[in-house]
């Protein structure tokens, strides 16, 4: 069995399971947020449910509009708080005390090797990135975890996506992303899982795993996962004492297909509007005026990515005509950054540094587009409308292109950036 | 269970930040949140909609975000079903959880033009156009899917689990 279908079966207890077979499986960890919290509360009232399955298996983010961003959101905060108050939920990251949800995870110890992962959240599936089977359900589905800790699965077929080579200077994970997606497209593995491995995987960081996980829904993908190794396991050490048991794939295990991918000459990649595969080399869009430029989100908030856009930004600053927003994505991050004097270097240049949270990435708040104009982002959507106005463009692209765009108000090469 | 309604057509990759954007997600009421069904492609959709419509749409239907507001916006907002070419996933299990039915229906697209009257039988998957004869297959839900929409939707469904266990 591969790395999927093995979880899987240990979830459910069975001795094999296959792809297309449906399975009930027991679930480790539940995450909700503000704004699908809510609903799931709703809906877990309407069920006639009265206590969550287990009040410790359970966490709730607040991330979305934080600080609360108008009276309504407000509301949905106190929502959230009065449930996590009446069910004694004992981890909830308030504001202040977390930031996006996908980051605080992992780092807060809620995700761990071979552990069945689900949250009311698209991005869920970014904690594949340590060897989980994670996934995104709906607010009632998450009602129905909260009252019985099970949710069916169909197992999923797994396309495996080998990459190999090093990366050029200046290329980065969320380039390889980006070419994956435009790869294998954006319904390309609708329902199914998406299996990263190859020498290129294992030479990555966390962080840069993260990325590629993170957009796996991106393609349609239920999971996209990586086998655990020592970093992964160094990681979760770390910060859990829970006890787990990895998995991996045997050697033998099938696969729908494979997808080979060789980054050796792998260019900066952008997602031009209004389609995430719709990407091209940073060469062929070169020049493209932007008026903002936003650094931050579950895919690229964390600190690696501030370090690559802070040595762009170093004592420059940023075009006139550009606003430069930079939300790290967690508590954490943002005093790690502070004391590596990132944010520093990131206010000299003309930047906006925001609280931990998701910002501009979902239109929500802080920093909306206007009609007609432009964005480069390192947000992982470019549809319609994602950014605000539905007459507004969203371009997405690695940290270090997006504060090279920054600093020239048009989409740039890093490398002719880094250069000068 | 037979769904009479004329078309509304989508094409492929229509996302869940287009059926209900990011900013009306603060709504909690259904019936708000079906005044912005499909706010990013036609702020008259809901007038459309209104008179109780049938939404077909290509390839990878509902893909991006999963708030199952999406599909509730579609439902308030008078869809009675969604037929596609194939759906993303997450919007795939939120509709049949809040009882919109969706169906995959492959030749969809080709076969049905925006405005066609169609009768579609969901326990057989069969999908009859009024307006040119043809008749298309869907595929079949399976069962307990099928247990769910009749019961409603899911929150109806689980809670007779809960009233019989308790
Ligand atoms: S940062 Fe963006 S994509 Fe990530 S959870 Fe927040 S809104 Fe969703």
């Amino acid at each position: 069995m591969n790395i999927i279908e093995k979880i899987l079966a240990n979830a459910s207890g069975k001795q094999e399971v296959s792809p297309g077979e449906i399975v009930e499986a027991n679930i480790d960890v539940a995450m909700t947020h503000d704004l699908t919290g809510p609903l799931a509360i709703k809906s877990f009232h309407e069920i006639g449910a009265k206590k969550v399955w287990d009040k410790h298996k359970v966490v709730v983010i607040l991330d979305h509009l934080v600080p609360a961003s108008s009276v309504i959101s407000a509301g949905l905060h106190k929502t959230v708080r009065d449930f996590v108050k009446e069910q004694k939920i004992t981890n909830f990251y308030d504001v202040g005390r977390g930031g996006v949800c996908h980051q605080v995870m992992p780092e807060m110890g809620h995700v761990r090797p071979g552990e069945v992962i689900v949250g009311s959240d698209s991005h869920t599936c970014t904690y594949g990135a340590f060897g989980a089977f994670s996934t995104g359900i709906g607010s009632t589905e998450m009602a129905a975890v909260f009252a019985t800790g099970k949710l069916w699965f169909r197992v999923p077929e797994v396309i495996k996506v080998d990459v190999t080579g090093k990366f050029q200077k200046l290329v980065s994970a969320k380039d390889l992303t980006l070419n994956v997606v435009g790869t294998v497209g954006a319904d390309g593995a609708i329902y199914k899982g998406l299996e990263f491995c190859g020498s290129t995987i294992r030479d990555m960081t966390i962080d840069g795993r993260m990325v590629l996980a993170n957009m796996a829904v991106e393609m349609g993908a239920k999971a996209g996962i990586i086998e655990p190794d020592k970093k992964t396991l160094d990681y979760v050490n770390a910060r859990t004492d829970k006890p787990f048991t990895a998995v991996k794939s045997d050697k033998d295990s099938t696969y729908e297909r494979t997808v080979n991918i060789d980054v050796s000459d792998l260019e900066p990649q952008v997602a031009v509007p209004h389609s995430v595969d719709n990407v091209k080399p940073v060469s062929e869009v070169e020049g493209t005026e932007v008026n903002q430029a936003f650094i931050g989100s579950c895919t690229n908030g964390r600190l690696e990515d501030l370090r690559d856009a802070a040595k762009i930004v170093k004592g420059k600053k940023i075009a006139k005509t550009v606003r430069l927003i930079v939300i790290p994505a967690s508590q954490e991050i943002y005093l790690n950054a502070i004391n590596e004097g990132l944010i520093k270097l990131f206010m000299e240049s003309g930047a906006t540094v925001g609280n931990p949270n998701c910002g501009p990435c979902l239109g929500g708040h802080m920093g909306i587009m206007a009609d007609g104009e432009a964005c480069i982002s390192t947000s992982n959507r470019n549809f319609i409308g994602r950014m605000g106005s539905t007459k507004s463009f969203v371009y997405l692209a690695s940290p270090a292109t997006v504060a090279a765009s920054a600093l020239t108000g048009k989409i740039t090469d890093p490398r002719k950036e880094a250069e000068v | 269970m037979t769904i009479n309604g004329k078309v509304i057509k989508f094409a492929s990759n229509i996302d869940t930040d287009v059926i209900l954007p990011g900013p009306y997600l603060v709504h909690t009421d259904p019936y708000e949140l079906a005044k912005h069904a499909m706010a990013g492609l036609d702020p008259n959709f809901p007038e459309k909609a209104a008179s109780g419509v049938i939404v077909v749409g290509g390839k990878n239907f509902g893909c991006g975000s999963s708030r199952e507001q999406a599909p509730i916006a579609l439902k308030y907002s008078g869809v009675q079903c969604v037929l596609a070419e194939s759906f993303a996933r997450i919007f795939y299990r939120n509709a049949i959880t809040i009882g919109l039915p969706v169906l995959v229906c492959t030749g969809i697209s080709s076969k049905v033009k925006e405005g066609d009257e169609l009768a579609v039988n969901l326990q057989m998957g069969k999908v009859e156009n009024k307006t040119n004869g043809s008749v298309l297959q869907a595929t079949k839900l399976p069962e307990f899917i099928m247990e769910i929409l009749e019961n409603g939707g899911l929150i109806s469904h689980l809670k007779r689990r809960f009233e019989t266990n308790e």
